[in-house]
This record gives C-alpha cells, structure tokens and sequence, in this order.
C-alpha cells in the first residue's frame, strides 16, 4: 500500500475544523460516507488513532486483521481499515505521506520507563490521553480494555527483510495529510502524541488539525 | 514421560506435566513466575496462537506493539521478552530452535476458514471439525470473564511472515519444522490463552491440523548474566518493572 493521492474537498467546505494541540485527545462520531482529514501542521507529528464501530462498540479497529488483508504491513489510499469482526470502518480515500504505521502501538507511561528510562514513568503519553478521554466521555460505555493496537498516521516504521523494526526518519512534513471515508457510523479517537523522548518528532511534538466532511459536501 | 524427562535432563527442573494438544483446538491455563513452558511441533507445520493477562488484574494484557518496538523487533524468537502493557515481562524466549515467530497477524475467523478451507460442522464431522482462533479466544477467555473486547494482537508460535521492502507479507510454509520447540520462562503470574488452530495466512490446499506437545517445568533462577535480561537494556529494565511488581504484592509469589 504506496501512492499518494491529493484530496478534491475544500477546507472551507467543512462542517468541523479544530486543532488538537500535542498532549491533547480529540473523539467524535462520525456518520457513514462522511470524511475526516487529519493534517500534520508542522511535520512528523503522530497521530495516534483508534476507531470504533459506533453501533457496537466491540467491534473496533484491528490492526493485525487490517494488515492481514491487504497483506500489506503499511496503511496507505486504499487501505481499508477493518475492524475485529472484519467490517470495513473506513478507507484512505487521499494521502500526501505515502506510508502510515499501524504495527507501533501507542506510547504508555509505563512502556516509556522500558524504552527509554525508568524515571520518565511520570511523563505524559499517548494512553494517559486515552484513559482521560474515556473517562470523560463515560457515556460510551468505553474503558482501558478498548483501547488496543491503533494507527500512527504520519508514523514511519519499517520492517526488515531480517525481522527488525526500525524508526526511520518520517516520510511527513508540515500540512501533509491523510483522509478517510467512513464506511458505518464510527467513533474516532486521536491522541496527539506528547512524547518527548523519540527522535521521529526531533522531540517537539506540534499540533494536528481535524476536518470533517459530510457525505453530502465536497 | 520417559522423553519429557530426558530433554528434561538439560534443563534444570523435571517435567511435571505433559500434554499434547491435537490441531485445531484450545486450553487455558495460568501459570506461576518461576515456571517453564516447552512448546513442541511433534510433526511440523504446527501453529499455536497465544494471549497472556495478570491473572491479578486481566486489564494488564500481552501488548504485542510494546513488545516489539522496545526490542527493535518485528520477529519474537530466542532473547525476546513478552510485554504487558504495563512495561513488564510475561515471560522470556529462553530457548527456540524455530528462529521466527508472528505476532502481528492474528487469527482466522469463521468466515476465513470456510472461504479458504470449507467448514466442517461439528455436527457432521465431530472432534474433525475445523475450528478457528477467533472463537477459540472467546470460548476460553469467557471462562475468566474476558470478551469480545479483551481480545489483544495474539503471538503464533512456529508460523514466519517475511516483510518485503514495500511491506508485502509472505507466509513461509517451510518454516515449521517437525520437532522445533520453543522454551518460555514466566517472570511473573500469567493466563495463557492457546489454541492450535491454522495460521490465517497458511495457503496450504486443506484445513491444517497438527498437534502440540506442553511440557511444565521449574525455571532455572535469573542469572545476572541472563541473555533475555541482557539481550537489550530495555529489557533490564522490563525486568526491574517485573521484579518491583512481585515485591510489592502483584501475584502469588509477593
């Protein structure tokens, strides 16, 4: 999954524009056939994103059975982004970057004491920002055991013919984005990662911008 | 037991338990820090899919996107270490004679082993039905309280998917060879979901069914100089975490 393709929708077109600034959450619905954009403001700043199918909440992204069936590591346009039960939530419908990583996972407080030192376990990640937003949206009935393996938009990380994982330097750059198209009601919850201690964000972590289109605008 | 015993000769512990588990079926268990887990492919083209939770507390879950980013990894074999999410170390690979083992594919459904296979009902075809390792996870997490929404990015023991440079993946049908077995030391209290259900990328032409042999042993104390501990300082690490959960209280053994 490689190409890249640029998006006919006009910004001024959009019901919703809002930026999540870096150590922040952003979570909506979205109905099917709208879309949403996220746009790296500044350059290789992860968006780390899960989706949920909005009538049951069970079924929700899955990254291994994403990547099983485009037989495909990396999430590009036309990857359709699938859920447990193999439903299809979304699809890239347009890509500036080329390249997206969904084998990554999210940074976690206590997975930074392992990767990087045991005093940054008080440090603010990506999973703290999940659990506030859960617990601030109670309503949807989510908790710690729906948050799973997501997608690192803007994320580059490639694997080895050997088997290595590798953290290379990112494919994105400032006002790169991605797109996808709802294919059934979704909830869709982005962290804008806060990590401080990678190199893949030159340790400056910087703001994500959200568009939604509904189905009927272009 | 007589071939439990002999491997067990050059090991440490005896082997106190033995079991083989036909193709195409799942158990659970928990299993104790200090023990080790012996996982056979009697005859060779075996797969065993795997999940792992703190009994304690089965929010703390096998974290496969954790375990392979801290040890630069997109392979589990021999030196690796299987995460939690709360940076700590299930178990270790202490010993693999298989060299290459997934993490990142999951498992078949229903619907995946009918379109590649054909489905065999149980009522047509009884213990030959053809079970898949989706609902083997949910028939035996159900016995500890866990669901649909527990279900984690599982390991597959002895099935090798090869990245090509632009990301394609290949299954190696050559890669699992009769007798390969694969060596886990727990490092902290664990329920292990397993079945042997096929590989959801095995192209083979009919439903794979090939057993297992566990075999249950005492783990040799951590050495200082202990190659899954050394392998990496983010394993270090993964070890300090586990061991300041045990000594303040995490599972049986505090």
């Amino acid at each position: 999954m490689t190409g890249t393709r640029a998006s006919a929708l006009k910004a001024a077109a959009a019901r919703l524009r809002q930026v999540i600034p870096a150590g922040d959450y952003w979570i909506d619905s979205i109905k099917r056939g709208a879309t949403l954009r996220i746009v790296d403001l500044e350059g290789n700043q992860a968006a780390d994103t899960l989706l949920f199918n909005a009538a049951d909440v069970a079924d929700r992204y899955s990254a291994v059975d994403t990547i099983r069936a485009q037989a495909n590591v990396y999430l590009s346009c036309g990857s359709k982004l699938r859920s447990t039960a193999g439903n299809v939530l979304a699809e890239i419908v347009a890509d500036t970057v080329g390249r997206h990583d969904t084998l990554g996972g999210a940074c976690a407080s206590e997975s930074n004491t392992v990767r990087y030192a045991l005093d940054k376990r008080t440090m603010h990640a990506c999973r703290d920002s999940y659990l506030l937003a859960l617990a601030e949206h109670d309503h949807l009935g989510l908790g710690k055991r729906d948050l799973s393996h997501n997608i690192n938009f803007f994320m580059n990380v490639p694997v080895t013919r050997e088997g290595g994982l590798t953290f290379a330097d990112g494919l994105s750059g400032p006002g790169q984005y991605v797109e996808m198209r709802a294919a059934m009601d979704i909830i869709v919850l982005i962290s804008n990662c806060p990590q401080l201690n990678n190199p893949c964000n030159a340790y400056n972590p910087t703001p994500l911008e959200v568009l939604i289109w509904d189905a009927d605008v272009s | 037991m007589f071939f439990g015993m002999l491997l067990a000769m050059n090991w440490g512990g005896c082997v106190f338990y033995e079991t083989l588990i036909e193709g195409g079926k799942h158990w659970s268990l928990t299993i104790r820090a200090g023990l080790r887990l012996r996982i056979i492919d009697r005859d060779g083209g075996a797969n065993v899919g795997m999940l792992f939770y703190n009994p304690q507390n089965p929010l703390e879950r096998y974290n496969a996107p954790d375990t392979l980013k801290c040890q630069h990894t997109f392979k589990l074999t021999q030196g690796h270490c299987l995460y939690s999410d709360m940076g700590r170390i299930f178990c270790s690979i202490v010993e693999d004679t298989a060299g290459w083992h997934d993490t990142v594919c999951g498992n078949a459904n229903r619907q995946c082993v009918a379109a590649r296979w054909g489905e065999k009902s149980y009522q047509e075809c009884r213990n030959e039905w053809t079970q898949n390792g989706h609902d083997a996870f949910l028939v035996e997490g159900g016995k500890y309280g866990l669901g649909r929404r527990d279900l984690a990015a599982n390991v597959n023991w002895f099935s090798k998917v090869a990245i090509a440079d632009d990301g394609a993946m290949q299954f190696d049908g050559a890669h699992a060879r009769a007798g390969a077995y694969v060596d886990l030391r727990f490092e902290m209290d664990s329920l292990v979901l397993l079945h042997t259900c096929p590989h959801p990328m095995n192209p083979v032409e009919y439903y794979p069914r090939h057993p297992v042999l566990l075999q249950l042993s005492e783990a040799q104390a951590v050495a200082d100089d202990d190659l899954c501990r050394n392998s990496r300082p983010e394993n270090l690490r993964g070890f300090t975490n586990t061991e300041l959960y045990r000594r303040t209280g995490g599972g049986a053994q505090a």
